[in-house]
């Protein structure tokens, strides 16, 4: 036997050996939940959203290669979102309440038109079970997921199949994801292009109590072990939904040949009508992703490219440095940039004389902006299988278009691992 | 750009060798996982599907939601 064939085999006899003991310790940890429990406060600038979310999620290991997953979030939503109507610098604007039958909104002259009827609480399960399938290097992912607010329910489910290639450096993935989503918003289902009314006007721009929506998701994924401390993962997603995907509360301002807010001809009628969406709509995404390990640090580092049949296009980097301080600490800045396009459809207003596009939106979500987010973490252990977090962020998005605000927005995070 | 973006995805894939078992020590840490903290992650999806267009990409089964 040559010298390093020798020192292979006693390299492998050493790694097998501590693979067993690695076994050992997992066997402990079978019995045992890990658990990561956060609390999220998010904060909007100018009295926007406010929301509140505390997530716990448990995981176990229930037999060889077998985990379970389950998680709960909570979100409680408070504040005020853009109704899509145009800032009027000089008059105050008057809207009816979604649910039609309500008092009016004023909002001041000069400033974005917001619904403040917008509150909500959001509860979210969701489940998953890994298994081993065909051989050692198969396994399986199934889920599960249902979320409901009080206009809104969300029913998902998803599989994952893996497989393990080239000495466990390769891994290939194929996930399928189906998803009904059924909104029943307050009021009812605006009729696109139809009047928001004055409150009980009695007439009828509304058609339904609520609509639905489907979701498929195809991701295709390679995960590659590049060397000793570097790991990359690439992923085609293709995405399909079809049916409803207006949003009821969102509204578009009539204006005249000079751009200014009309004055309607009937007395109950106001100057904005309700959006319209297509409803089909196909994406693609492109994601890649790489995690390097300096001589303490880690790097990580993913860029989207994303791609959709409503003329949106966007690119999102996103950085994470993870600085470790000793002990186990750490701190971890966050960076990341987002850049999209306009929807094909978006306009921040309708000329009221003119024909009626198939569709239009004055969502500022569907517009072109920037966003930026600068962020940091600190992480600590508490004791062996625990450890306290925090962590805060900013998020600035800019509109390209000088009608619509921008938007600034703050996160603070605390979260707790252990085991138990 | 994109034919650029695919030709480094597969330069870096062809370009890397067959790590061993006994050297996934780095690998194997937690700090080495893709998704490091799997909650910070789907908080952030989160939000940022609420405020954007664009989403997917790393999974599937997020969950939809009215916010968007």
């Amino acid at each position: 036997m040559s010298k390093q064939t020798n020192i292979r085999t006693k390299l492998t006899l050493a790694s097998a050996t501590l693979l067993q003991v690695g076994s050992a310790g997992a066997a402990d940890a079978q019995d045992a939940w890990d658990v990561s429990s956060a609390i999220l406060i998010y904060q909007e600038n100018d009295g926007r959203v406010t929301a509140i979310e505390p997530v716990i999620n448990g995981r176990k290991e229930i037999a060889d290669g077998e985990m379970v997953n389950i998680k709960l979030v909570l979100d409680a939503l408070t504040g005020a979102s853009p109704t899509g109507a145009k800032i009027d610098t000089t008059t105050p604007q008057t809207f009816t309440t979604p649910s039609g039958n309500a008092d009016t909104v004023t909002t001041v002259a000069g400033e974005t038109p917001l619904d403040d009827t917008f509150h909500d609480t959001r509860v979210a399960v969701s489940g998953s079970w890994e298994m081993p399938v065909i051989d050692e290097y198969s396994r399986v992912i199934v889920g599960g997921n249902v979320s409901k607010e009080f206009d809104y329910m969300s029913l998902g489910i998803s599989a994952n199949f893996l497989r393990d290639y080239n000495n466990r450096n390769t891994t290939l993935s194929a996930a399928l994801g189906l998803s009904s989503d059924t909104i029943s918003p307050s009021g009812g289902i605006p009729i696109p292009f139809e009047n928001m009314r004055a409150a009980n006007s009695g007439f009828i721009n509304r058609d339904g109590s609520d609509d639905s929506k489907t979701i498929s998701d195809l991701i295709f994924g390679v995960t590659q072990v590049i060397n000793r401390s570097t790991l990359m993962q690439f992923n085609l997603g293709l995405s399909s939904t079809s049916g409803y995907m207006n949003d009821p509360y969102k509204v578009i301002s009539l204006v005249d040949g000079s751009g200014n807010l009309i004055t309607p001809s009937l007395s109950d009628e106001r100057p904005y009508e309700y959006e319209s969406r297509p409803d089909s709509r196909s994406r693609t995404t492109f994601y890649w992703k790489t995690v390097h390990h300096l001589t303490e640090d880690v790097i990580n580092l993913s860029y989207r490219y994303y791609t959709d049949d409503w003329g949106i296009d966007s690119h999102t980097i996103d950085f994470h440095y993870r600085y470790e301080l000793g002990n186990g600490s750490y701190l971890q800045p966050h960076l990341r940039y987002y850049t999209q396009t306009a929807a094909d459809f978006y306009t921040t207003s309708l000329v009221d004389t003119a024909a009626r596009p198939e569709f239009a939106s004055a969502d500022y979500r569907l517009g072109e902006f920037v966003t930026n987010t600068y962020g940091l973490k600190y992480g600590m252990p508490t004791g062996e299988n625990s450890e306290f977090t925090v962590r805060a962020e900013v998020i600035s998005q800019v509109q390209s278009d000088d009608i619509t605000a921008d938007l600034d927005s703050f996160i603070l995070q605390f979260g707790y691992d252990f085991r138990f | 750009m994109h034919k650029l973006f695919f030709l480094a995805c597969l330069v870096s894939l062809s370009a890397c060798t067959t790590v061993q078992p006994w050297e996934k020590d780095l690998l194997a840490k937690p700090s080495m996982s893709l998704v490091p903290s799997e909650i910070d992650n789907a908080l952030d999806e989160h939000i940022y599907f609420s405020k954007e267009a664009s989403l997917g990409g790393q999974g599937v089964g997020g969950g939809g939601c009215g916010c968007n």
